[in-house]
């Protein structure tokens, strides 16, 4: 088990590789469909995303009397329809690590490769699991996408989760759709 | 322990009107949402017992320390934690289909008008994620009602009671199950059960992780397009360590789960031992133009429950 501790930074990234188990200890910035289209079509991002993680995931969260808030539920999205975006996201705002599920095609691995980046896979449908490793709300942008799409800012202590694409070139999804390939034609 | 201390909730809420002596007719509709709610709850927040049983076993399989026995770790703790602190076992609560097997005479409608309710107010409860989103406008009610949501399906049969059962189907899992039409010459699929065997198999190994596995599979062989898609995610309500009353579809399942499990895609496509837990396969006739078979994919996140109701509708009886 490795530990990934912010400040985060490329250096720190590029140890990373596929298949390293990993325990992340920091700030996470979430954002899925409607942040990465807004980011694609050219806005700025409203908090600086230099050496962050972003995180897909639309949290199930909740507001006390006081204002607080709280995550009751974090799993990861399917990070593919982000394909289109991610690698622009990477370049353009110096992001550092992507965490989501399902993992992410050759335009995001070329970008993770070239800038510094990696792909960590969550445990899909871990909500309960992965909201009790937030331990803070800290920030709330881009509201108006509605809750589960704005950026969240989330402190959180011992996120689990795997290395799946890493900054030298190398995807757990392509080795093993390869290899499941492979075992699949000989028992057909 | 769960399913009992709700139980208690209910007829405590009776009980009081017994003492003052009143004799009130009990609320058939509230004690029916209620126990509809109930049963929402326990569906939305455990996985029924076969479901764990097989999990705990397929974790047991995985090599120690490493990805795959780590996932499962995880997902096992996501059930025990889910349970204790009765929130949703994945914040994707998914399409809610409700099986309503009602006795001769039973009325429809208005039973219809309180599943809708129930899922309202479960929502409300945070049971339900506002899962449901107008195909044309995009629009979110808010409620989980609208245009064929819930789904709901009657069914008369022979028993005297009233009993629902209850799937909620994520959706990363829908968007890996499948329909293929035979023969498909690409995998070399024939008209014939060693054709069938082949596109599951294909199915699975297109599906990798994407679909929360290790997973669970409906299956229909034959029928028309639509009643195939709907006889395979109506196998998800057997349980997983039942018998398949054919011979040749229980061996078909049996070593499809085999197979499945070689293929080295493991949890969350990992790789690793466990890819699939189990496989129910039925079948329907088909016109002879036709032959298609269709794959229900379920997550690990195997959310099913039913309940039996008595005579005032309260819960009489869990079915998983
Ligand atoms: S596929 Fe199942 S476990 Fe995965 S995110 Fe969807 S509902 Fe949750």
């Amino acid at each position: 088990m490795k530990k990934l501790n912010y400040p985060f930074s490329v250096e720190a990234v590029r140890d990373l590789k596929v298949g390293d188990m990993v325990l992340i200890t920091g700030k996470l910035f979430t954002g899925r469909d409607a942040v990465h289209k807004y980011l694609h079509d050219g806005n700025k991002p409203p908090v600086d995303l230099k050496n962050q993680i972003i995180y897909h995931c639309g949290p199930v969260t909740l507001q006390d009397k006081k204002g607080k808030w709280t995550v009751t539920a974090a799993g990861p999205t399917t990070s593919i329809r982000e394909e289109p975006y991610q690698w622009e996201v990477i370049r353009d705002y110096g992001i550092v690590g992507v965490i989501g599920k399902g993992g992410m095609g050759q335009k995001t691995l070329d970008a993770c490769k070239e800038y510094g980046c990696v792909y960590f896979h969550a445990v899909g449908g871990a909500a309960q699991v992965l909201a009790e490793k937030i331990i803070s709300v800290d920030g709330l942008y881009l509201k108006e996408f509605g809750l589960p799409e704005a950026i969240w800012e989330l402190s959180v202590e011992d996120f689990p989760v795997v290395v799946t694409m890493d900054s030298h070139g190398n995807s757990l999804h392509k080795e093993i759709e390869a290899s499941s390939k492979e075992m699949l034609n000989k028992l057909l | 322990m769960a399913k009992k201390a709700a139980k208690k909730k209910v007829s405590k809420k009776i009980t009081p009107k017994k003492v003052v002596k009143v004799v009130k007719k009990i609320d058939s509709k509230q004690q029916t949402i209620d126990s509809l709610i109930e049963l929402i709850r326990v569906t939305s927040t455990e996985v029924p017992d076969d479901v764990f049983k097989t999990i705990v076993a397929a974790a047991k399989s995985e090599e120690k320390d490493t990805i795959a026995d780590y996932a499962m770790g995880i997902i096992k703790k996501n059930i025990d934690l889910a349970k204790y602190k009765s929130q949703p076992l994945c914040q994707d609560t998914g399409t809610v289909i409700f099986y309503i097997y009602h006795p001769a005479g039973f009325h429809q409608t208005p039973f219809k008008e309180l599943v809708k309710k129930s899922v309202t107010l479960a929502t409300k409860k945070g049971y339900l994620r506002q899962n449901s989103v107008n195909s044309l406008t995009g629009e979110n009610a808010g409620t989980n009602l609208g245009e064929g949501h819930p789904s709901i399906h009657f069914y008369e049969h022979k028993g005297s009671e009233v009993e629902v059962k209850l799937v909620l189907k994520g959706g990363g899992c829908e968007n890996v199950s499948a329909q293929y039409s035979l023969p498909d010459t690409t995998i070399g699929a024939g008209r014939d059960l060693e054709g069938v065997r082949k596109v599951i198999l294909d199915a699975v190994q297109k599906a990798q992780g994407k679909g929360c596995g290790p997973g669970a599979l409906g299956v229909c062989v034959g029928g028309d397009r639509a009643d195939s898609a709907y006889f395979a995610k109506k196998q998800l309500l057997r349980k997983l360590d039942d018998k398949n009353s054919l011979k040749d579809l229980d061996k078909l399942e049996k070593e499809i789960v085999e197979t499945c499990n070689k293929l080295g895609i493991g949890p969350m496509g990992f790789g690793g031992k466990t890819t699939l837990l189990s496989c129910k396969i039925t079948h329907a006739n088909r016109v002879p133009a036709s032959f298609f078979v269709s794959i229900s994919y379920m997550c690990w996140a195997f959310r099913r429950q039913g309940i039996a109701m008595n005579k005032n509708f309260a819960i009489k009886k869990w079915l998983y």
